[in-house]
């Protein structure tokens, strides 16, 4: 019986295992979900990574004679047609992923440095610290998300480094918070004893064994976290609160594109596609990783505007 | 039950105070002298120092801080500078639209989100599963604006079924009740003005409903996918019920908590979310309002409706979490 169970076992695994060349740390990794959010994912980065070499045209040249020209397919030269200022539209989505991918990459990083360290000095330390830190987040969390990102729009202007804060502003707080309920539990644990009585100081604690033990949570929460940067970063370009409109994004494109729907749909549909495969790519993945890495995590990293 | 309550209340006072401080530092911290901002373009330098002294921005800034929270705590937001109408009546003249809009799409994000979750989990891993769950995903990563211009270009350019923008057609509304169109014009049985507010409200309400509809199908499966394991789902079959009502009677009503409590979490995106969608659909809220405050740089009423907003969001979490300890008695007698 067990014999026939191994065998029958060794002959469904075997194909795969011949046919593929994945090396096996890795298998458990090929589920749908990741081979297919981390596909979509890695067309965006080489999109935005080659966009200047893959662009046809230059994404901020304009062309009012070939304006609102339908894509290539029906008409025109220009594969996904041009605006209503006459500019590529295939150039201008390339170059969108680029900022697309910058910003939300640069918020995501920023947010999960500033919450996993306030969250670990939250947890460890407790107390007064713990107090202060956790009020903070109460009084950020308090705001619906993206309503504190378009006010800080609203005041400051246009800008880079301006979108860049707006969108970290409540986007530390899931990290924060799940980092500070394991640096919690993980503070009394053994292996922090047995640092501190061999004379480590706090910093080297926190360095060295609290924040190695947060990486895996925080990467699932970072995934979930870039795709509502980007929803977000889009949101706050289309109503015109995002970088300067010199920069092509997907957003600013669709604000464009909204006016002129009723005779040309191109202009919408093509960066809207973007953002809407772009998110969905970066949900799939990291739903992946949380099946792969704990499915405790489940609820933690979502429902972030 | 009312030491817990009692509890929440207060502990929302000090939150509700730094929010306001967190507020009032974003209006001083942002570039320009509010004075300026506050005047129109044509204000004489007189006319400059005279509203320094009228607003008290020649004092102190705790001194500010202070009148700004006593003026707000008795809902006084401020004027308008474009409208030189009071900031707060003016929201709240446009709450109603935006209450009507956000309360459709979460009827239609439950009425299709929470069976098509029950549908799925009922059945894992088959291909009505599979299914449900790329719906799911398709909802979560739906950029709400995107698809509501998706949705005009169909339904209102091409098929011409519904009207693109607004919330009626000119002088088919009756007069205002409760300021819900909707039920207006019930109560008015005034058939073709609720007909009217449908075809009007319907395509926002897609648009910003998609979002929780999805969150609402995945969490919805996973939670009936959990309760189909319990030991009175087994007991249940062993009495002889039969398969729909072992579901829809046993397992669905048990599942209902972390379904409830999603609603509630992803009240606040909503309320976000309609911000843009009312923008789209130039649909008359206090989400447009803010929008077109913006445009016009009229920072009391962007300060004004900031506020409102974060306190509604604040009183919806506090009713929630009260919900949660009438519901489920753990949370009452925790800490």
């Amino acid at each position: 019986m067990t014999n026939s169970a191994l065998t029958e076992e060794a002959i469904l695994a075997r194909p795969a295992a011949q046919g593929s060349r994945v090396p096996r740390g890795l298998r458990p990794w090929l589920t749908p979900k990741i081979v297919l959010g981390g596909g979509i994912v890695l067309v965006l980065v080489i999109m935005g990574v080659l966009a200047p070499a893959i662009s046809p045209f230059d994404p901020n040249r304009q062309n009012l004679l070939g304006a609102m020209q339908a894509p290539q397919w029906l008409a025109g030269a220009h594969f996904l047609g041009t605006d209503h200022v006459g500019r590529d539209i295939l150039s201008r989505i390339f170059y969108g992923a680029r900022i697309s991918l910058v910003i939300a990459i640069t918020v995501v990083v920023i947010s999960g440095i500033v919450g996993v360290g306030l969250g670990a000095i939250s947890g460890y330390f407790a107390g007064k610290i713990d107090f202060a830190i956790q009020k903070l987040v109460e009084v950020v969390w308090a705001f619906p998300p993206l309503l504190l990102a378009i006010a800080i729009m609203a005041f400051f202007g246009q800008g880079l480094g301006i979108l860049i804060f707006a969108l970290v502003i409540q986007r530390w707080i899931p990290y924060c918070r799940v980092a500070r309920g394991q640096a919690l539990s993980l503070r009394s644990r053994d292996f922090v004893h047995a640092a501190r009585s061999l004379g480590a100081r706090n910093a080297r604690i926190v360095m060295k064994h609290i924040l190695p033990n947060l990486m895996q949570a925080a990467t699932v929460i970072g995934t979930f976290a870039m795709a509502t940067a980007i929803i977000a970063e889009a949101s706050l370009s289309f109503l015109g609160l995002g970088v300067p409109p010199s920069i092509p994004t997907w957003g600013g494109m669709l604000a464009d594109g909204r006016a002129y729907i009723s005779t040309s749909w191109w202009l919408a549909l093509f960066p809207g596609l973007c953002i809407f495969f772009t998110v969905l790519g970066i949900n799939l993945l990291g739903d992946g990783m949380r099946d792969i890495f704990d499915p405790r995590l489940k609820r933690s990293g979502q429902g972030m505007g | 039950m009312f030491t817990y309550i009692t509890r929440r209340v207060t502990g929302t006072i000090p939150v509700i105070i730094l929010i306001s401080l967190l507020v009032f530092m974003l209006v001083q911290s942002a570039p320009g002298d509010p004075a300026d901002l506050l005047l129109s373009d044509e204000a004489t330098e007189q006319d400059v120092a005279e509203a320094r002294a009228r607003w008290g921005l020649d004092q102190p800034v705790w001194v500010q801080y202070w009148k700004f929270f006593t003026a707000a705590i008795q809902g006084d937001l401020g004027t308008s500078f474009r409208y030189a109408d009071p900031v707060l009546s003016m929201i709240l003249d446009r709450l109603p639209a935006t209450i009507e809009l956000s309360a459709f799409s979460i009827l239609i994000a439950v009425v299709f989100g929470v069976p098509l979750g029950v549908w799925a989990g009922a059945r894992p891993n088959s291909w009505a599963d599979n299914f449900g769950s790329l719906f799911g995903f398709f909802g979560i990563s739906m950029p709400n604006f995107w698809f509501g211009i998706m949705l005009i270009l169909l339904l209102s350019g091409v098929l011409n079924l519904l009207p693109s923008s607004g919330r009626d057609t000119y002088g088919i509304a009756s007069d205002p009740i409760t300021g819900f169109y909707l039920l207006d014009s019930i109560l008015h049985r005034n058939w073709k003005a609720l007909w009217d507010g449908l075809a009007h409200i319907i395509m926002p309400a897609i648009a910003l409903g998609t979002n929780m509809m999805g969150i609402l199908m995945r969490v919805t499966r996973s939670s009936v996918l959990e309760v189909m394991h319990e030991d009175y789902i087994t007991t249940a079959r062993a009495k002889g019920v039969n398969e729909r009502n072992v579901l829809w009677r046993h397992a669905v009503r048990n599942a209902m908590i972390p379904i409830i409590t999603v609603v509630g979490l992803e009240l606040g995106t909503l309320l976000s979310g309609s911000i843009i969608v009312e923008t789209v659909f130039s649909w008359p809220g206090s989400g447009q309002l803010l929008i077109s405050a913006i445009t016009a740089r009229d920072y009391p009423l962007i300060t004004g409706t900031v506020l409102t907003y974060t306190m509604i969001f604040v009183v919806i979490n506090l009713v929630i979490d009260v919900l949660y300890a009438v519901i489920d008695p753990r949370i009452r007698f925790d800490k």
